[in-house]
């Protein structure tokens, strides 16, 4: 109860423990807690932006899927188009071809025709002068003659 | 109950009491020398130059306890997540940061430290309260008779603040601050002026002087007494309810029930003193950063 030389021994040593509070205490502990707070902004400002992000990817993938569907179909359609115009080329192509080699074939008949013809008309001279010779060597006999002639005619 | 019945049986309540009371003095007596004084009387007679060995002990170990436990979690602080030690500090921390932003508008980095260092240390002191009575004095005063020492002329008090030189010395201290940043702050010519011209005007100036005087000088006292007065008339309490055991079983019940619903109103008074005492300092150092009035 009495007052004495305690009390500034407790002044001493409360002085103390306030300097050593304010020296290796408050600081290091509230500067932690500062850094959370900093570190917990971040972290919340980082998720907002991850969100806008994602929806912004998410905006450019529709993009992306609707632009890649719209040339499928123009691709489809242009394969489409030129399936047509190579088959009707095609088309076109062999019915030349088949036209030429038509041609070609007449061409070749006539040409055989004449030939034909020509060698006919050479072998029937030939007949006709061997038949000639034999007419003039036997004399003309009626039946002997129109035996002749039959097989004249035959050979024709 | 054994340390209780023990005292009980053989003092009488005054001596009793007065045991209670008497803290464990090391000083010059006149007639003894330097010694651990006997009883109350000779620890009056050792006059200024004595020390409360007991105070003096538990206060600085408290506060030791105190800054050991903070100064491990301010080693290891992070800013993650941090562990069961950490979080408690933090809660603490923040707790006494709220105040300190709510009540003091001025930058200073001293004030914030100051309020945890008195809010933490004046709990842990209060807390001693909650420790049986007669725990430690007897536990003390066994160990004090392995060495010889006659136990009821051994005295300990725990609660480092029912000793008023704790509360003053903590009071004192504060009142330096508050001197020192009013000099500081407001210029000496200023703080003259705040003690002087107000409220009454120049030609109240007397008026003034012991208005701002009287005021100046009980926040000290007032900041100091509260904190004292609580502490010791909740030990004496304490001390009284200790006196019921030992004589019948319907006072120890009694008792027991008396004590325990005590201690339990204890939680909130010993809580609310030291968070008193912090938020005044507070106000009281924000009042003298104030440059106008």
């Amino acid at each position: 109860m009495n007052i004495n030389i305690t009390l500034v021994t407790q002044m001493i040593a409360f002085v103390l423990f306030v300097w050593f509070c304010m020296r290796f205490v408050w600081p290091p502990i509230t500067k932690a807690l500062e850094q959370r707070t900093a570190k917990i902004a971040e972290g919340l400002a980082a998720a907002e932006r991850g969100q806008q992000e994602q929806e912004l990817g998410r905006q450019r993938a529709l993009d992306l899927m609707r632009k890649a569907k719209t040339d499928a179909a123009e691709i489809v359609a242009q394969a489409q188009r030129r399936y047509n115009e190579v088959l009707d080329e095609a088309r076109r192509d062999a019915q030349a071809e088949a036209e030429r080699i038509r041609h070609a074939a007449q061409s070749e008949i006539e040409q055989e025709t004449n030939r034909a013809r020509e060698e006919l008309r050479e072998r029937m001279a030939g007949l006709a002068v061997a038949a000639a010779e034999k007419i003039l060597q036997k004399e003309v006999d009626a039946s002997a003659h129109k035996a002749l002639l039959d097989s004249f005619a035959k050979q024709l | 109950m054994s340390a209780e019945s023990l005292h009980a049986e053989v003092l009488t309540p005054q001596a009793y009491i007065q045991h209670h009371l008497t803290n464990l003095t090391l000083g010059l007596h006149p007639e003894h020398g330097l010694a651990f004084a006997h009883n109350a009387e000779e620890a009056a007679a050792m006059g200024f130059w004595a020390l409360h060995v007991d105070t003096m002990l538990w206060s600085i170990g408290l506060g030791y306890l105190f800054i050991w436990f903070f100064r491990r979690v301010a080693e290891n602080a992070t800013a993650g997540v941090p562990g069961p030690a950490q979080n408690f500090a933090e809660w603490i921390i923040d707790f006494v940061n709220e105040n300190v932003r709510g009540s003091f508008s001025a930058k200073n980095d001293m004030v914030a430290p100051l309020a945890l260092t008195i809010f933490a240390w004046v709990f842990l002191m209060n807390l001693m309260d909650l420790v049986p009575v007669d725990l430690i004095p007897w536990v003390f005063g066994q160990v004090m008779s392995i060495f010889g020492a006659d136990p009821h002329h051994v005295h300990m008090r725990a609660v480092p603040t029912t000793d008023p030189n704790v509360t003053f010395g903590m009071a004192l201290v504060v009142f330096a601050a508050v001197i020192y940043y009013s000099f500081k702050c407001k210029g000496t010519l200023g703080f003259a002026k705040e003690l002087t011209m107000q409220p009454f005007g120049k030609f109240g100036l007397p008026a003034n002087l012991l208005l701002e005087g009287i005021s100046l000088l009980s926040k000290p006292l007032s900041l100091s007494l509260r904190l004292f007065g609580n502490m010791y008339a909740g030990e004496m309490i304490f001390i009284l309810i200790a006196l019921m055991y030992g004589h019948s079983a319907l006072l120890d019940v009694s008792g027991m029930t008396l004590q325990l619903a005590w201690a339990i109103f204890h939680i909130l008074i010993i809580t609310l003193q030291a968070f008193i005492f912090m938020v005044l300092t507070i106000v009281y150092l924000d009042m003298a950063h104030q440059e106008h009035h």
